[in-house]
């Protein structure tokens, strides 16, 4: 400990550091407020058992004002038939793709924190990983239920899996669209794994600090009886990490796979090798940015600021301009394939992109996803949090039309003009896409209320103290590698 | 009390309140560092069945503590072997096999068409046995424990390291073990009992 002096970071006048600063030699701490064991302990389960805030209750209302909305379309949808959707030839895919196709992106970065970046060992993960995991999820719970309904019939969605029946027939292996049920289903099934095993020991946490009875309860039996064993430790982090390594390849399949769906089509603008790549880079992109719009809000509202970090925010917009320079690169290319192939139809369709009849969708998503994240190369913007929402909101947006810009004007002007024609959503359209906002919102705010909302255990891991050696009378283990981590003093 | 205590009241205290046995003598510490040296103190000293409980994983302690390595990796590679196998028959038997349906003059067992099913077949069965091959391993859930009724207990998942000593232990001797366990300057040192 006395050899770790050095002074800047701090920021002056203040007791407080500006962990966004690098220094060589030092790792910029990750916990602030001079924070230990016990205050990580308190923050987190505060949120779980403090009495609701009037954001939160707002905010829940809404949320499920919108589920409601979303109930009722699909009741409409189900009794009346998809014929009350804008779906009509030439574009038989409309919104529910589209909406498929961007919920399942935004669950990507949920996996891309959780797994490849434990596998790359960046600390900074652990503050968030817990949400952009549930964000996981609750995405890809939106992004099942529009295929699930798209069939048409979706009583008979069962025929999807490959289950023994009375008619004699099996799913088609050689079709892209039944790669994407064994992909999105094993993603799912996975992802739900990771994010529970990993919440175990929060689980057991909460359970220790419950006062109600039937939170002891509940907690209790989610926490399997976790009594933080070095032997159950062991094997917890063997198969965490396990997990990490067998969702890595999952993840950038799962996009890959999405992709397929279109690519191994043979329509001009979806038939092309780019795709694979392009939607995992789109699929991060725009994760990212819902990580941040759901962070930047829940760690004001929830008092996690010194556990949810500048720094944290920082790093995830360096990511997010990282990921946006590769959809923009994968923009120039598709228009240089279009034009170096010779192929006039291919040629049609990108000229028809941003000056044909939907230019303006094409034009939103060049403003959302390649002008808004170049504001990110500034340090002052990445280290605001006004500018940071409003960057994330636009690429939000931007990534969603990016679906629409692909599924629908490929459709709209396909070979034959007597087949043209215009998509034009209807309102159960627009309802559905609201009403899976508010099933991903209402879903997502009951956890951060009753769940543990950060990774207790894990970002426990990350402190200095919790390295042999760094505590007091560290002197007696000169083996173990001394903690790198530059302490935060700023509470003494 | 813990929740495991109030969901089986009757079965604890009829078989156990008329003699409570000892089961551990549980020593609690402060700090990462004490909690490490005390499980190099009792693996030096000889003693098998003890256990370190943390709020986090302590990187290093299987070897202070003498642990082998998990064989968990084996029992996911099987996982992941018995997915592969399934999904290139899945595949090929349905649709080589029991389900000829000819598109576009494609050959019925088109098995680079399979390669993405197959795939996340594999890891689908990898993934689960990693998960509930831990759980079986580390004996979960088990919800009755009598650690977890101890009221000092609760703080191992909070900020208290504790260092438990069973007295299924061969070197196990109530007053020697406890002596011990003072040397490696505990918070303090208790008595378990069930």
């Amino acid at each position: 400990m006395s050899t770790v002096t050095p002074n800047y970071g701090y920021i002056p006048g203040t007791r407080e550091i500006d962990n966004t600063v690098d220094h060589p030699g030092h790792r910029a701490p990750l916990v602030l407020g001079g924070k230990k064991f016990a205050d990580v302990t308190d923050t987190v389960t505060n949120v779980a058992f403090r009495p609701t805030t009037w954001a939160w209750r707002i905010s829940f209302v809404v949320a499920l004002s919108l589920l409601g909305l979303l109930g009722l379309t699909l009741g409409y949808l189900i009794t009346a038939g998809v014929g009350v959707w804008g779906n009509q030839q030439p574009v038989s895919w409309g919104f529910p793709i589209v909406n498929f196709v961007f919920w399942v992106g935004i669950g990507h970065a949920g996996t891309l924190i959780s797994a490849i970046l434990f596998l790359f060992r960046q600390n900074w993960r652990t503050s968030i990983n817990r949400f952009a995991e549930a964000m996981t999820i609750f995405a890809v719970m939106c992004a099942g239920l529009f295929p699930g309904v798209h069939v048409g019939r979706p009583w008979l969605a069962y025929w999807l899996f490959p289950i023994p029946n009375q008619m004699d027939m099996w799913p088609q292996f050689r079709s892209p669209l039944l790669w994407d049920v064994f992909a999105v289903s094993t993603y799912a099934t996975v992802s739900l794994l990771f994010w529970y095993v990993g919440m175990i020991p929060d689980l057991a946490t909460l359970r220790d600090r419950a006062k109600s009875v039937p939170a002891q309860i509940i907690y209790g039996i989610l926490s399997l009886g976790w009594t933080g064993s070095s032997r159950h430790w062991m094997r917890f982090e063997k198969a965490y990490l396990l997990l990490a390594a067998l969702a890595t390849p999952l993840v950038l399949s799962v996009h890959s796979v999405v992709s397929f769906d279109f690519a191994v089509s043979q329509l001009p603008g979806w038939h092309t090798t780019i795709f694979p790549p392009y939607f995992v880079a789109g699929a991060v992109f725009g994760g990212f940015a819902m990580v941040l719009t759901l962070a930047i809000p829940a760690r004001r509202l929830f008092g996690l600021k010194d556990l949810i970090t500048m720094r944290h925010l920082e790093n995830m917009s360096k990511v997010m301009l990282a990921t946006g320079l590769i959809v923009s690169y994968a923009y120039v290319t598709e228009f240089f394939m279009a034009w170096y192939s010779k192929h006039h139809y291919e040629q049609f369709v990108f000229m028809d992109r941003p000056f044909g009849v939907s230019s303006w969708a094409f034009w939103t998503m060049i403003t959302c996803n390649v002008i808004a994240p170049q504001f990110l190369w500034v340090k002052r913007f990445r280290t605001n949090v006004i500018t940071l929402f409003i960057v994330a909101m636009f690429i939000n947006v931007g990534m969603w039309f990016e679906r629409f810009v692909i599924i629908i004007t490929s459709l709209q002007r396909d070979f034959l003009p007597s087949s043209w024609g215009v998509f034009v959503p209807t309102w159960v359209d627009i309802c559905m896409l609201a009403g899976s906002f508010g099933l991903f919102f209402t879903l997502f705010l009951l956890f951060i209320r009753f769940g543990p909302v950060v990774a207790m255990a894990e970002v426990k891991t990350v402190m200095p103290e919790a390295h042999a050696h760094s505590g007091p009378g560290g002197t007696s283990l000169p083996d173990e590698k001394k903690s790198d981590y530059w302490p935060d003093e700023s509470a003494k | 009390m813990t929740t495991e205590v109030e969901t089986r009241p009757h079965s604890v205290a009829v078989a156990e309140a008329d003699d409570p046995r000892l089961v551990a003598l549980i020593a609690e510490y402060k700090d990462v560092d004490s909690t490490v040296l005390a499980a190099r103190t009792l693996r030096d000293a000889g003693y098998t069945c003890f256990d370190v409980h943390s709020p986090f994983p302590i990187h290093g302690i299987d070897r202070h503590m003498g642990l082998k390595p998990t064989i968990l990796p084996w029992l996911v590679l099987g996982g992941g072997l018995t997915g592969l196998v399934g999904g290139i028959g899945l595949t090929g038997w349905t649709m080589g096999v029991d389900y000829q349906f000819l598109i576009s003059g494609k050959p019925f067992f088109s098995w680079p068409a399979f390669i993405p099913v197959i795939f996340e077949m594999t890891i689908l069965f990898s993934a689960l046995t990693a998960v509930f091959g831990m759980l079986l391993l580390n004996r979960l859930p088990m919800l009755y424990n009598p650690l977890l009724k101890h009221p000092s207990f609760r703080r191992v998942t909070d900020d208290r390291f504790f260092v438990v000593v069973g007295t299924e232990d061969e070197k196990f001797d109530e007053v020697e073990t406890h002596r011990l366990l003072q040397a490696t300057h505990p918070v303090a040192v208790e008595r378990l009992e069930d």
